[in-house]
Protein backbone atom coordinates (compact mmCIF):
# COMPACT_ATOMS: atom_id res chain seq x y z
CA UNK A 1 0.00 0.00 0.00
CA UNK A 2 2.65 2.47 1.08
CA UNK A 3 5.03 1.17 -1.56
CA UNK A 4 2.39 1.59 -4.20
CA UNK A 5 1.84 5.13 -3.01
CA UNK A 6 5.55 5.91 -3.19
CA UNK A 7 5.82 4.41 -6.64
CA UNK A 8 2.92 6.48 -7.86
CA UNK A 9 4.41 9.56 -6.26
CA UNK A 10 7.71 9.00 -8.06
CA UNK A 11 5.94 8.49 -11.39
CA UNK A 12 3.87 11.57 -10.73
CA UNK A 13 6.90 13.70 -10.00
CA UNK A 14 8.58 12.39 -13.13
CA UNK A 15 5.60 13.20 -15.36
CA UNK A 16 5.16 16.47 -13.49
CA UNK A 17 8.77 17.44 -14.20
CA UNK A 18 8.10 17.10 -17.92
CA UNK A 19 4.95 19.21 -17.59
CA UNK A 20 6.96 21.74 -15.62
CA UNK A 21 9.63 22.07 -18.33
CA UNK A 22 6.92 22.59 -20.95
CA UNK A 23 5.03 24.98 -18.67
CA UNK A 24 8.16 27.10 -18.26
CA UNK A 25 8.08 27.75 -21.99
CA UNK A 26 4.41 28.70 -21.85
CA UNK A 27 4.83 30.92 -18.85
CA UNK A 28 7.91 32.78 -20.09
CA UNK A 29 6.34 33.55 -23.45
CA UNK A 30 3.11 34.59 -21.75
CA UNK A 31 4.96 36.75 -19.24
CA UNK A 32 6.74 38.70 -21.93
CA UNK A 33 4.72 38.56 -25.12
CA UNK A 34 1.38 38.38 -23.21
CA UNK A 35 0.22 35.67 -25.56
CA UNK A 36 -0.68 32.00 -25.21
CA UNK A 37 1.49 30.12 -27.65
CA UNK A 38 -0.70 27.10 -28.27
CA UNK A 39 1.82 25.83 -30.81
CA UNK A 40 4.27 25.21 -27.96
CA UNK A 41 3.10 21.60 -27.53
CA UNK A 42 3.77 20.86 -31.19
CA UNK A 43 7.28 22.25 -30.98
CA UNK A 44 7.82 19.48 -28.41
CA UNK A 45 6.72 16.91 -30.96
CA UNK A 46 9.11 18.34 -33.58
CA UNK A 47 11.94 18.15 -31.04
CA UNK A 48 11.16 14.52 -30.35
CA UNK A 49 11.13 13.67 -34.08
CA UNK A 50 14.46 15.42 -34.64
CA UNK A 51 16.03 13.43 -31.84
CA UNK A 52 14.36 10.23 -33.06
CA UNK A 53 15.83 10.56 -36.55
CA UNK A 54 19.20 11.80 -35.34
CA UNK A 55 19.76 8.89 -32.97
CA UNK A 56 17.80 6.28 -34.94
CA UNK A 57 18.33 6.88 -38.65
CA UNK A 58 21.70 8.62 -38.42
CA UNK A 59 22.98 6.71 -35.43
CA UNK A 60 24.21 9.81 -33.62
CA UNK A 61 24.87 9.61 -29.89
CA UNK A 62 21.88 10.57 -27.68
CA UNK A 63 23.54 13.77 -26.42
CA UNK A 64 24.02 14.98 -29.99
CA UNK A 65 20.42 14.06 -30.74
CA UNK A 66 19.18 16.17 -27.83
CA UNK A 67 21.40 19.11 -28.77
CA UNK A 68 20.28 18.92 -32.38
CA UNK A 69 16.63 18.85 -31.29
CA UNK A 70 17.28 21.94 -29.16
CA UNK A 71 18.90 23.80 -32.06
CA UNK A 72 16.11 22.91 -34.50
CA UNK A 73 13.38 23.85 -32.01
CA UNK A 74 15.09 27.12 -31.10
CA UNK A 75 15.22 28.13 -34.75
CA UNK A 76 11.66 26.91 -35.29
CA UNK A 77 10.40 28.90 -32.29
CA UNK A 78 12.10 32.09 -33.41
CA UNK A 79 10.86 31.67 -36.99
CA UNK A 80 7.28 31.02 -35.84
CA UNK A 81 7.40 34.15 -33.70
CA UNK A 82 8.86 36.24 -36.52
CA UNK A 83 6.46 35.06 -39.22
CA UNK A 84 3.22 34.40 -37.37
CA UNK A 85 3.16 36.48 -34.18
CA UNK A 86 5.32 39.54 -34.72
CA UNK A 87 3.08 41.03 -37.44
CA UNK A 88 0.24 40.80 -34.89
CA UNK A 89 2.00 42.69 -32.10
CA UNK A 90 -0.65 45.44 -32.16
CA UNK A 91 -3.57 43.14 -33.00
CA UNK A 92 -6.28 42.10 -30.51
CA UNK A 93 -5.21 39.12 -28.40
CA UNK A 94 -7.97 36.97 -29.89
CA UNK A 95 -6.32 37.24 -33.33
CA UNK A 96 -3.01 36.10 -31.85
CA UNK A 97 -4.68 33.22 -30.04
CA UNK A 98 -6.38 31.97 -33.22
CA UNK A 99 -3.10 32.30 -35.09
CA UNK A 100 -1.35 30.21 -32.45
CA UNK A 101 -3.97 27.49 -32.82
CA UNK A 102 -3.44 27.70 -36.58
CA UNK A 103 0.32 27.31 -36.16
CA UNK A 104 -0.33 24.31 -33.91
CA UNK A 105 -2.39 22.56 -36.61
CA UNK A 106 0.12 23.57 -39.25
CA UNK A 107 2.95 21.88 -37.34
CA UNK A 108 0.90 18.73 -36.72
CA UNK A 109 -0.07 18.42 -40.36
CA UNK A 110 3.42 19.19 -41.54
CA UNK A 111 4.66 16.36 -39.33
CA UNK A 112 1.94 14.11 -40.70
CA UNK A 113 3.02 14.90 -44.25
CA UNK A 114 6.73 14.53 -43.57
CA UNK A 115 6.82 11.62 -41.20
CA UNK A 116 3.49 9.86 -41.63
CA UNK A 117 0.79 8.96 -39.15
CA UNK A 118 2.17 5.64 -37.97
CA UNK A 119 3.51 5.82 -34.42
CA UNK A 120 7.27 5.61 -34.12
CA UNK A 121 8.81 3.73 -31.27
CA UNK A 122 11.14 6.22 -29.61
CA UNK A 123 14.35 4.83 -28.21
CA UNK A 124 15.10 6.40 -24.84
CA UNK A 125 18.09 8.74 -24.74
CA UNK A 126 18.75 7.54 -21.22
CA UNK A 127 20.16 4.01 -20.74
CA UNK A 128 17.63 1.58 -19.32
CA UNK A 129 18.17 0.53 -15.77
CA UNK A 130 17.18 1.72 -12.36
CA UNK A 131 18.33 2.55 -8.89
CA UNK A 132 16.70 0.55 -6.14
CA UNK A 133 15.69 2.17 -2.89
CA UNK A 134 14.45 0.81 0.41
CA UNK A 135 16.32 -2.44 -0.02
CA UNK A 136 15.04 -3.05 -3.53
CA UNK A 137 11.38 -2.50 -2.73
CA UNK A 138 11.21 0.60 -4.90
CA UNK A 139 13.07 1.11 -8.12
CA UNK A 140 13.57 4.47 -9.76
CA UNK A 141 14.50 4.28 -13.43
CA UNK A 142 17.41 6.27 -14.81
CA UNK A 143 15.09 8.17 -17.12
CA UNK A 144 13.03 9.31 -14.14
CA UNK A 145 16.16 10.49 -12.36
CA UNK A 146 17.39 12.34 -15.44
CA UNK A 147 13.97 13.93 -15.97
CA UNK A 148 13.67 15.23 -12.43
CA UNK A 149 17.28 16.36 -12.40
CA UNK A 150 16.87 18.17 -15.74
CA UNK A 151 13.81 19.95 -14.40
CA UNK A 152 15.63 21.09 -11.27
CA UNK A 153 18.68 22.28 -13.23
CA UNK A 154 16.53 24.17 -15.74
CA UNK A 155 14.62 25.82 -12.91
CA UNK A 156 17.78 26.97 -11.16
CA UNK A 157 19.36 28.14 -14.42
CA UNK A 158 16.28 30.13 -15.43
CA UNK A 159 15.94 31.74 -12.03
CA UNK A 160 19.59 32.76 -12.12
CA UNK A 161 19.23 33.97 -15.69
CA UNK A 162 16.22 36.22 -15.09
CA UNK A 163 17.58 37.43 -11.77
CA UNK A 164 21.19 38.14 -12.64
CA UNK A 165 21.84 38.66 -16.32
CA UNK A 166 21.27 41.81 -18.33
CA UNK A 167 19.10 40.03 -20.90
CA UNK A 168 17.15 38.23 -18.18
CA UNK A 169 16.42 41.49 -16.38
CA UNK A 170 15.47 43.09 -19.69
CA UNK A 171 12.95 40.27 -20.13
CA UNK A 172 11.40 41.08 -16.76
CA UNK A 173 11.33 44.76 -17.67
CA UNK A 174 9.58 43.97 -20.97
CA UNK A 175 7.07 41.76 -19.22
CA UNK A 176 6.09 44.65 -16.97
CA UNK A 177 6.03 47.58 -19.36
CA UNK A 178 7.19 47.37 -22.96
CA UNK A 179 6.94 51.10 -23.57
CA UNK A 180 9.09 51.97 -20.58
CA UNK A 181 11.51 49.18 -21.54
CA UNK A 182 11.95 50.75 -24.97
CA UNK A 183 12.66 54.10 -23.35
CA UNK A 184 15.52 52.37 -21.49
CA UNK A 185 17.02 51.33 -24.82
CA UNK A 186 15.83 47.73 -24.64
CA UNK A 187 15.05 46.20 -28.03
CA UNK A 188 11.69 44.65 -27.22
CA UNK A 189 11.44 42.61 -30.42
CA UNK A 190 14.84 41.06 -29.85
CA UNK A 191 13.93 40.29 -26.24
CA UNK A 192 10.72 38.57 -27.31
CA UNK A 193 12.66 36.53 -29.89
CA UNK A 194 15.08 35.41 -27.21
CA UNK A 195 12.18 34.36 -25.01
CA UNK A 196 10.79 32.20 -27.79
CA UNK A 197 14.27 30.78 -28.36
CA UNK A 198 14.65 29.74 -24.72
CA UNK A 199 11.09 28.41 -24.47
CA UNK A 200 11.52 26.33 -27.63
CA UNK A 201 14.88 24.90 -26.56
CA UNK A 202 13.16 23.80 -23.34
CA UNK A 203 10.36 22.30 -25.43
CA UNK A 204 12.92 20.16 -27.24
CA UNK A 205 14.28 18.84 -23.94
CA UNK A 206 10.74 18.17 -22.75
CA UNK A 207 9.91 16.34 -25.99
CA UNK A 208 12.91 14.05 -25.71
CA UNK A 209 12.24 13.32 -22.03
CA UNK A 210 8.54 12.76 -22.66
CA UNK A 211 9.20 10.23 -25.41
CA UNK A 212 11.97 8.60 -23.40
CA UNK A 213 9.38 7.89 -20.70
CA UNK A 214 6.36 7.24 -22.93
CA UNK A 215 7.95 5.99 -26.15
CA UNK A 216 5.14 6.40 -28.68
CA UNK A 217 5.87 9.23 -31.09
CA UNK A 218 3.38 10.56 -33.61
CA UNK A 219 2.36 13.98 -34.95
CA UNK A 220 -0.17 14.53 -32.17
CA UNK A 221 2.21 13.49 -29.39
CA UNK A 222 2.84 17.04 -28.19
CA UNK A 223 -0.74 18.19 -28.26
CA UNK A 224 -2.12 16.76 -25.00
CA UNK A 225 1.03 17.33 -22.90
CA UNK A 226 1.03 20.88 -24.32
CA UNK A 227 -2.49 21.51 -23.05
CA UNK A 228 -1.71 19.87 -19.71
CA UNK A 229 1.40 22.01 -19.32
CA UNK A 230 -0.60 25.10 -20.17
CA UNK A 231 -3.01 24.03 -17.45
CA UNK A 232 -0.03 23.58 -15.13
CA UNK A 233 1.20 27.08 -15.91
CA UNK A 234 -2.22 28.57 -15.15
CA UNK A 235 -2.51 26.34 -12.07
CA UNK A 236 0.79 27.65 -10.68
CA UNK A 237 0.11 31.23 -11.74
CA UNK A 238 0.88 32.06 -15.36
CA UNK A 239 3.89 34.31 -15.81
CA UNK A 240 5.60 32.93 -12.70
CA UNK A 241 8.62 30.64 -13.11
CA UNK A 242 8.32 28.92 -9.68
CA UNK A 243 4.60 28.70 -10.40
CA UNK A 244 5.26 26.68 -13.54
CA UNK A 245 7.40 24.26 -11.56
CA UNK A 246 4.89 23.87 -8.76
CA UNK A 247 1.93 23.64 -11.15
CA UNK A 248 3.70 21.10 -13.33
CA UNK A 249 4.72 18.79 -10.51
CA UNK A 250 1.31 18.97 -8.82
CA UNK A 251 -0.47 18.29 -12.08
CA UNK A 252 1.73 15.27 -12.79
CA UNK A 253 1.18 13.87 -9.31
CA UNK A 254 -2.58 14.46 -9.45
CA UNK A 255 -2.79 12.81 -12.84
CA UNK A 256 -0.90 9.69 -11.77
CA UNK A 257 -2.83 9.44 -8.49
CA UNK A 258 -6.06 9.94 -10.41
CA UNK A 259 -5.09 7.06 -12.67
CA UNK A 260 -4.06 4.84 -9.78
CA UNK A 261 -6.79 5.52 -7.24
CA UNK A 262 -9.79 6.84 -9.12
CA UNK A 263 -9.98 5.71 -12.72
CA UNK A 264 -7.66 5.58 -15.70
CA UNK A 265 -10.31 7.05 -17.96
CA UNK A 266 -11.22 9.83 -15.56
CA UNK A 267 -7.70 10.95 -14.67
CA UNK A 268 -7.70 13.81 -17.19
CA UNK A 269 -11.09 14.92 -15.97
CA UNK A 270 -9.74 14.94 -12.42
CA UNK A 271 -6.78 17.07 -13.52
CA UNK A 272 -8.97 19.67 -15.17
CA UNK A 273 -11.49 19.62 -12.33
CA UNK A 274 -8.70 20.49 -9.91
CA UNK A 275 -7.71 23.35 -12.20
CA UNK A 276 -11.26 24.69 -12.18
CA UNK A 277 -11.46 24.52 -8.40
CA UNK A 278 -8.10 26.30 -7.98
CA UNK A 279 -9.11 29.05 -10.37
CA UNK A 280 -12.42 29.51 -8.58
CA UNK A 281 -10.69 29.90 -5.25
CA UNK A 282 -7.59 31.73 -6.43
CA UNK A 283 -8.02 33.17 -9.94
CA UNK A 284 -4.36 34.17 -10.27
CA UNK A 285 -3.18 30.58 -9.71
CA UNK A 286 -1.23 29.22 -6.77
CA UNK A 287 1.78 31.53 -6.98
CA UNK A 288 0.33 34.20 -9.23
CA UNK A 289 0.66 37.62 -7.73
CA UNK A 290 -1.66 40.48 -7.89
CA UNK A 291 0.31 43.61 -8.48
CA UNK A 292 -0.73 46.42 -6.26
CA UNK A 293 0.10 49.72 -7.87
CA UNK A 294 0.82 52.79 -5.87
CA UNK A 295 -0.21 56.00 -7.48
CA UNK B 1 19.98 70.78 -29.52
CA UNK B 2 16.45 69.60 -30.27
CA UNK B 3 14.57 71.08 -33.18
CA UNK B 4 10.99 70.01 -33.84
CA UNK B 5 9.36 71.37 -36.97
CA UNK B 6 5.76 71.11 -38.11
CA UNK B 7 4.94 67.71 -36.71
CA UNK B 8 1.46 66.26 -37.05
CA UNK B 9 0.38 63.22 -35.08
CA UNK B 10 -2.87 61.30 -35.36
CA UNK B 11 -4.52 58.75 -33.08
CA UNK B 12 -6.70 57.04 -35.64
CA UNK B 13 -8.99 59.80 -36.84
CA UNK B 14 -8.05 62.20 -34.07
CA UNK B 15 -5.60 64.88 -35.07
CA UNK B 16 -3.71 65.17 -31.77
CA UNK B 17 -0.78 67.39 -32.77
CA UNK B 18 -1.18 70.13 -35.36
CA UNK B 19 1.91 71.67 -36.94
CA UNK B 20 3.81 71.86 -33.68
CA UNK B 21 7.27 73.40 -33.82
CA UNK B 22 9.65 74.19 -31.00
CA UNK B 23 13.28 74.23 -30.14
CA UNK B 24 15.40 73.38 -27.14
CA UNK B 25 18.88 74.89 -26.98
CA UNK B 26 21.88 73.46 -25.22
CA UNK B 27 21.74 74.11 -21.46
CA UNK B 28 18.16 75.33 -21.33
CA UNK B 29 15.14 74.29 -19.36
CA UNK B 30 12.24 74.48 -21.78
CA UNK B 31 8.71 73.74 -20.72
CA UNK B 32 5.61 72.77 -22.65
CA UNK B 33 2.54 73.73 -20.69
CA UNK B 34 -1.13 73.32 -21.40
CA UNK B 35 -4.30 71.69 -20.21
CA UNK B 36 -5.07 68.00 -20.16
CA UNK B 37 -5.32 66.73 -23.74
CA UNK B 38 -3.40 69.64 -25.24
CA UNK B 39 -0.92 67.20 -26.76
CA UNK B 40 2.05 67.65 -24.44
CA UNK B 41 2.70 63.96 -23.75
CA UNK B 42 2.00 63.06 -27.36
CA UNK B 43 4.69 65.53 -28.39
CA UNK B 44 7.27 63.92 -26.09
CA UNK B 45 6.33 60.44 -27.21
CA UNK B 46 6.79 61.51 -30.82
CA UNK B 47 10.24 62.89 -30.06
CA UNK B 48 11.33 59.65 -28.41
CA UNK B 49 9.95 57.57 -31.28
CA UNK B 50 7.05 55.85 -29.52
CA UNK B 51 4.67 57.69 -31.86
CA UNK B 52 5.21 58.86 -35.41
CA UNK B 53 4.69 62.18 -37.08
CA UNK B 54 3.24 62.18 -40.57
CA UNK B 55 4.98 65.36 -41.54
CA UNK B 56 7.75 67.70 -40.53
CA UNK B 57 11.04 66.83 -38.94
CA UNK B 58 12.64 66.18 -35.56
CA UNK B 59 16.34 66.84 -35.29
CA UNK B 60 18.46 66.05 -32.28
CA UNK B 61 22.02 67.41 -32.21
CA UNK B 62 21.82 67.99 -35.95
CA UNK B 63 20.66 64.45 -36.69
CA UNK B 64 17.20 63.53 -37.95
CA UNK B 65 15.31 61.16 -35.66
CA UNK B 66 12.99 60.02 -38.47
CA UNK B 67 12.67 56.24 -38.57
CA UNK B 68 14.92 55.66 -35.56
CA UNK B 69 13.21 53.17 -33.22
CA UNK B 70 12.73 54.33 -29.61
CA UNK B 71 15.28 51.90 -28.19
CA UNK B 72 17.97 53.49 -30.34
CA UNK B 73 17.00 57.07 -29.53
CA UNK B 74 18.24 56.58 -25.96
CA UNK B 75 21.79 55.88 -27.02
CA UNK B 76 21.88 59.19 -28.92
CA UNK B 77 21.63 60.97 -25.56
CA UNK B 78 17.93 61.56 -25.23
CA UNK B 79 16.18 60.17 -22.17
CA UNK B 80 12.46 60.27 -21.51
CA UNK B 81 10.79 59.99 -18.10
CA UNK B 82 7.27 59.01 -19.08
CA UNK B 83 4.03 60.24 -17.62
CA UNK B 84 3.04 58.25 -14.54
CA UNK B 85 6.73 57.42 -13.94
CA UNK B 86 6.37 53.83 -15.14
CA UNK B 87 9.14 52.39 -13.02
CA UNK B 88 9.34 48.59 -13.11
CA UNK B 89 7.24 47.89 -10.03
CA UNK B 90 8.29 44.27 -9.56
CA UNK B 91 11.99 44.98 -9.90
CA UNK B 92 14.23 46.34 -7.18
CA UNK B 93 15.34 49.97 -7.10
CA UNK B 94 18.82 48.95 -8.13
CA UNK B 95 17.56 46.78 -10.99
CA UNK B 96 15.51 49.71 -12.24
CA UNK B 97 18.65 51.81 -12.32
CA UNK B 98 20.51 49.04 -14.14
CA UNK B 99 17.80 49.00 -16.78
CA UNK B 100 18.31 52.74 -17.21
CA UNK B 101 21.92 52.00 -18.09
CA UNK B 102 20.96 49.29 -20.59
CA UNK B 103 22.70 51.06 -23.46
CA UNK B 104 25.90 51.74 -21.55
CA UNK B 105 28.88 49.43 -21.14
CA UNK B 106 28.66 47.18 -18.08
CA UNK B 107 31.87 48.63 -16.66
CA UNK B 108 30.22 52.05 -16.20
CA UNK B 109 27.09 50.86 -14.44
CA UNK B 110 28.46 50.68 -10.88
CA UNK B 111 29.81 54.24 -11.05
CA UNK B 112 26.57 55.45 -12.58
CA UNK B 113 24.56 53.91 -9.77
CA UNK B 114 26.87 55.47 -7.17
CA UNK B 115 26.28 58.91 -8.77
CA UNK B 116 22.53 58.48 -8.65
CA UNK B 117 22.64 57.35 -5.00
CA UNK B 118 24.61 60.46 -4.16
CA UNK B 119 21.95 62.65 -5.72
CA UNK B 120 19.08 60.59 -4.34
CA UNK B 121 20.18 59.18 -0.96
CA UNK B 122 16.62 57.98 -0.44
CA UNK B 123 17.02 55.50 -3.29
CA UNK B 124 20.16 54.11 -1.72
CA UNK B 125 18.29 53.35 1.49
CA UNK B 126 15.76 51.40 -0.54
CA UNK B 127 18.04 49.85 -3.12
CA UNK B 128 16.93 46.24 -2.48
CA UNK B 129 13.23 47.03 -2.21
CA UNK B 130 10.97 46.43 -5.17
CA UNK B 131 9.89 49.70 -6.75
CA UNK B 132 6.22 48.91 -6.16
CA UNK B 133 6.72 49.52 -2.45
CA UNK B 134 8.05 53.07 -2.91
CA UNK B 135 5.97 56.19 -2.32
CA UNK B 136 4.95 58.35 -5.26
CA UNK B 137 7.74 60.84 -4.65
CA UNK B 138 10.33 58.10 -4.36
CA UNK B 139 9.07 56.52 -7.57
CA UNK B 140 9.45 59.86 -9.33
CA UNK B 141 13.02 60.11 -8.04
CA UNK B 142 13.66 56.57 -9.24
CA UNK B 143 12.19 57.33 -12.66
CA UNK B 144 14.45 60.38 -12.96
CA UNK B 145 17.48 58.53 -11.63
CA UNK B 146 16.80 55.68 -14.01
CA UNK B 147 16.67 58.08 -16.95
CA UNK B 148 19.89 59.79 -15.80
CA UNK B 149 21.65 56.41 -15.85
CA UNK B 150 21.84 56.68 -19.64
CA UNK B 151 23.88 59.91 -19.23
CA UNK B 152 21.49 61.90 -21.41
CA UNK B 153 22.31 65.25 -22.96
CA UNK B 154 18.61 66.04 -23.07
CA UNK B 155 16.24 64.84 -20.37
CA UNK B 156 12.53 64.92 -21.17
CA UNK B 157 10.24 64.88 -18.15
CA UNK B 158 6.53 64.24 -18.50
CA UNK B 159 4.46 65.59 -15.60
CA UNK B 160 6.98 64.94 -12.82
CA UNK B 161 4.74 66.69 -10.30
CA UNK B 162 1.69 64.57 -11.00
CA UNK B 163 0.03 63.24 -7.87
CA UNK B 164 2.70 64.52 -5.49
CA UNK B 165 2.28 66.59 -2.34
CA UNK B 166 3.36 70.25 -2.73
CA UNK B 167 6.48 69.76 -0.62
CA UNK B 168 7.59 66.89 -2.86
CA UNK B 169 6.83 68.90 -5.97
CA UNK B 170 9.23 71.58 -4.70
CA UNK B 171 11.87 68.93 -4.09
CA UNK B 172 11.47 67.45 -7.56
CA UNK B 173 11.72 70.89 -9.16
CA UNK B 174 14.85 71.63 -7.13
CA UNK B 175 16.36 68.43 -8.45
CA UNK B 176 15.44 69.36 -12.01
CA UNK B 177 17.24 72.67 -11.59
CA UNK B 178 20.27 70.93 -10.09
CA UNK B 179 20.43 68.48 -12.98
CA UNK B 180 20.24 71.40 -15.36
CA UNK B 181 23.02 73.29 -13.59
CA UNK B 182 25.12 70.12 -13.79
CA UNK B 183 24.84 70.28 -17.57
CA UNK B 184 21.72 68.38 -18.61
CA UNK B 185 19.35 70.17 -20.93
CA UNK B 186 15.73 69.75 -19.84
CA UNK B 187 12.46 69.54 -21.73
CA UNK B 188 9.70 69.65 -19.15
CA UNK B 189 6.03 68.93 -19.76
CA UNK B 190 3.78 70.14 -16.96
CA UNK B 191 0.22 70.90 -16.02
CA UNK B 192 1.55 72.81 -13.04
CA UNK B 193 2.28 75.84 -15.22
CA UNK B 194 3.20 78.14 -12.36
CA UNK B 195 5.97 75.87 -11.12
CA UNK B 196 7.21 74.95 -14.57
CA UNK B 197 7.42 78.53 -15.83
CA UNK B 198 9.16 79.67 -12.67
CA UNK B 199 12.16 77.43 -13.35
CA UNK B 200 12.10 77.42 -17.18
CA UNK B 201 14.22 79.59 -19.40
CA UNK B 202 11.60 79.41 -22.11
CA UNK B 203 8.16 77.95 -22.52
CA UNK B 204 5.59 77.01 -25.11
CA UNK B 205 1.86 76.94 -24.47
CA UNK B 206 -0.04 74.14 -26.17
CA UNK B 207 -3.77 74.22 -26.75
CA UNK B 208 -5.66 71.40 -28.48
CA UNK B 209 -2.57 70.28 -30.33
CA UNK B 210 -1.25 73.71 -31.35
CA UNK B 211 1.40 76.06 -30.01
CA UNK B 212 -0.53 79.20 -29.09
CA UNK B 213 2.10 81.19 -27.22
CA UNK B 214 5.80 81.19 -26.58
CA UNK B 215 8.28 83.28 -24.66
CA UNK B 216 10.66 83.26 -21.74
CA UNK B 217 9.43 81.83 -18.46
CA UNK B 218 8.90 85.33 -17.01
CA UNK B 219 7.13 86.63 -20.08
CA UNK B 220 4.66 83.78 -20.01
CA UNK B 221 4.13 84.16 -16.27
CA UNK B 222 3.12 87.78 -16.93
CA UNK B 223 1.10 87.08 -20.08
CA UNK B 224 -2.55 87.95 -19.46
CA UNK B 225 -3.99 85.15 -21.59
CA UNK B 226 -1.69 82.56 -20.04
CA UNK B 227 -2.44 83.84 -16.55
CA UNK B 228 -6.13 83.56 -17.18
CA UNK B 229 -6.06 80.09 -18.69
CA UNK B 230 -3.36 78.31 -16.71
CA UNK B 231 -2.31 80.28 -13.66
CA UNK B 232 -5.67 80.70 -11.99
CA UNK B 233 -6.23 84.38 -12.71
Amino acid sequence: MLLGFLNNLINGISLGSIYAIIALGYTMVYGIAKMLNFAHGDVIMVGAYVCFFATGSFGLPPVVGVLLAMVVCTVLGVVIERLAYKPLRQAPSLAVLITAIGVSYFLQNMALQLWGSDPKSFRSVVPTGSVSLLGGQISVSYVTLVTVLACVIIMIALTAFTGNTKLGKAMRACSEDKGAAQLMGIDVNFTISMTFAIGSALAAIAGVLLCSTYPTLMPTTGSMPGIKAFTAAVFGGIGSIPGALLGGILLGVIEIFGKAYISTQLSDAVVFAVLIVVLLVKPTGLLGKKISEKV
Amino acid sequence: MLKVENINVYYGAIHAIKNVSFEVNDGEIVTLIGANGAGKSTTLQTVSGLLHSHTGSIEFMGKSLAGIPPHKVVSLGLAHVPEGRRVFLQMSVEENLEMGAYTRPNSEIADGIADIYQRFPRLKERRKQVAGTLSGGEQQMLAMGRAMMSKPKLLMLDEPSMGLAPILVEQIFDIIQELNRAGTTILLVEQNAQMALSIAHRGYVLETGKVVATGTGEQLLEDEAVKKAYLGG
